[in-house]
This record gives C-alpha cells, structure tokens and sequence, in this order.
C-alpha cells in the first residue's frame, strides 16, 4: 500500500535534485529548470499532504504556486535574453559585476 | 495496481529529472523536465486530484515548458561549450553535488522517523478532494485575495519581462 512516506520521499529525491542541479550545472537555462524541478517537489509535497488532511487546500496552494512559477519563468527568461545580449554568454560566472 | 503506478510514475519521474541536471544540451533538459512533469501529473491522478494533473500539464508542460524552448532555440546555445566564458570549475561542483546528497540524507532520514501513514479513503460526493467543484468554490471564497492578488502578479511580470528584454534604443 502506497503511504504519505512514500510521496514525501519522492518529492525530498527531486528536491534534491533540483538543488544538485543549481549546484553543479553552470548554465543560465539549466538553473531555472533546476529551481522549476524543485518547485514541483514541494507541489507534489503540497498534493500528497492535502490528500492525507482530506482538504483542498493543497491543491489550491500548489495552484499559485504554478502562478508564481510562470510569473518566475516570464522574468526569469527575459533576464537571461537581457544578459545573453550584453555578454554573449550564459555561465554565470561571467556576471561579476556585482561582485565585492 | 496502483502500487505499480505509483512507483512506474516515480521513477520516471527521478530518471527525467536526472538527465535534466545531467545532459549537456539545454534543449534535451528542456524536453526531458517535460516528460518528468507528465509524471508528476500520473502521480497527481492518483492522489486524486485530476484538477490539479489537468493544470500541470496545460501551465507547465503547455506554457512554461513553451516558453523555455523559445528562450533556448532564441539564444541559439546547444551545449555548454558553446557558450564561452570561463571553464567549468571542478571542485567548487563536487562540493555542491556533496551537498545534495547531504541534503537528500537528511530528508530522508527525518522521514524515516515520521514512521508509516497511510490515506483515509476519499469522502466522495461533494465533500471529495477531487471535486473541482469543491477546489473552485474555497479558490473564490477563502482563498478569494490571495487570487486578485496573483493576478496583479501576473500583470506585474508580464510588463516587467517586456522591459527587461526589450533592446535599447
């Protein structure tokens, strides 16, 4: 029988994942796609403990949550053009300006 | 039955995801989050909420999966090495992979002492989870600002993307 355990740890592997994915990988695009991979960890976290509750509010949660990942990948996306266009480049450690 | 979907769904799911991080072609993770998104959907049918599965394939894999490819044909940028800039550091990536799996270690084993819960059955009728009917009635009454506000949201990040991406004149 499938358990609540079973979905936390699901979604705790992919949030990790997600994190590996920020970590190791030095690509504008593959980053946000990491931050999208950790972001349906926590829905499905969102999903699995409302089922549990026997509420809707988890999926009313994870609803905004998709929201606000469209709104992320909108300006995300077009800070990458705008910086692609400066530098003609997407490895952030080409952006040091900011840098102390 | 259900057991065997559950865990079909997992471990594309995993699988998908890995590659993301792993291949060197943006375009392949881009293709490859979406056939992990589509099994977050499979998982979420079988949590039952159907409402949610519909969403995630129409606003991720639809939309923001869309836009992403756009971005990545735009740029024209099929793997890293294409991109110039400075190399990929080693250690400074070995020590963030460590992290992770530091990261996974913990999880993990914090929920191994939650110890086993299982799922009620679902109530059904009108008081089901998977009752759209149910998930649009708490969506415009108690949950009614937290809506008109991801609206502006939306407003805001539509307009803020046009500015930023615009080219100066």
């Amino acid at each position: 029988m499938i358990s609540l355990n079973h979905y936390l740890v699901l979604s705790g592997i992919l949030f990790s994942i997600g994190t590996a994915g920020v970590f190791v990988r030095k690509n504008l695009i593959t980053i946000l796609l990491s931050i999208e991979i950790m972001l349906n960890a926590v829905n499905l976290t969102f999903v699995a403990v409302g089922r549990y509750l026997g509420t809707v509010d988890g999926q009313i949660i994870t609803f905004f949550v998709m929201t606000v990942a469209a709104a992320e990948a909108a300006v995300g996306l077009a800070l990458v053009i705008a910086l692609f266009r400066h530098r003609e480049t997407l490895i952030p450690d080409a952006f040091t300006l900011l840098k102390w | 039955m259900e057991q065997a979907a559950f865990y079909i769904f997992a471990a594309l799911a995993v699988v998908a995801s890995l590659l993301v991080i792993g291949l060197r072609s943006p375009m392949h993770s881009v293709i490859l989050l979406i056939v992990s998104f589509g099994a977050l959907s499979g998982l979420y049918l079988l949590l039952d909420a159907p409402f949610t599965a519909v969403t995630q394939i129409i606003i991720y894999a639809g939309a923001i999966m869309v836009l992403f490819l756009f971005v990545v044909m735009l740029l024209n940028a099929h793997t890293e090495d294409d991109m110039g800039g400075p190399r990929i550091s080693g250690p400074a990536m070995g020590v963030g992979a460590l992290l992770s799996v530091l990261l996974a270690a913990e999880m993990l084993w914090a929920l191994q002492r939650l110890g086993v819960t299982g799922f009620g059955p679902d109530p059904g009728g009108s008081a089901s989870i998977s009752s759209v009917a149910r998930i649009g009635g708490a969506l415009f009454t108690t949950h009614a600002f937290a809506f008109e506000v991801t609206s502006i949201l939306i407003l805001v990040a539509m307009v803020g993307a046009v500015v930023i991406a615009r080219r100066e004149h």
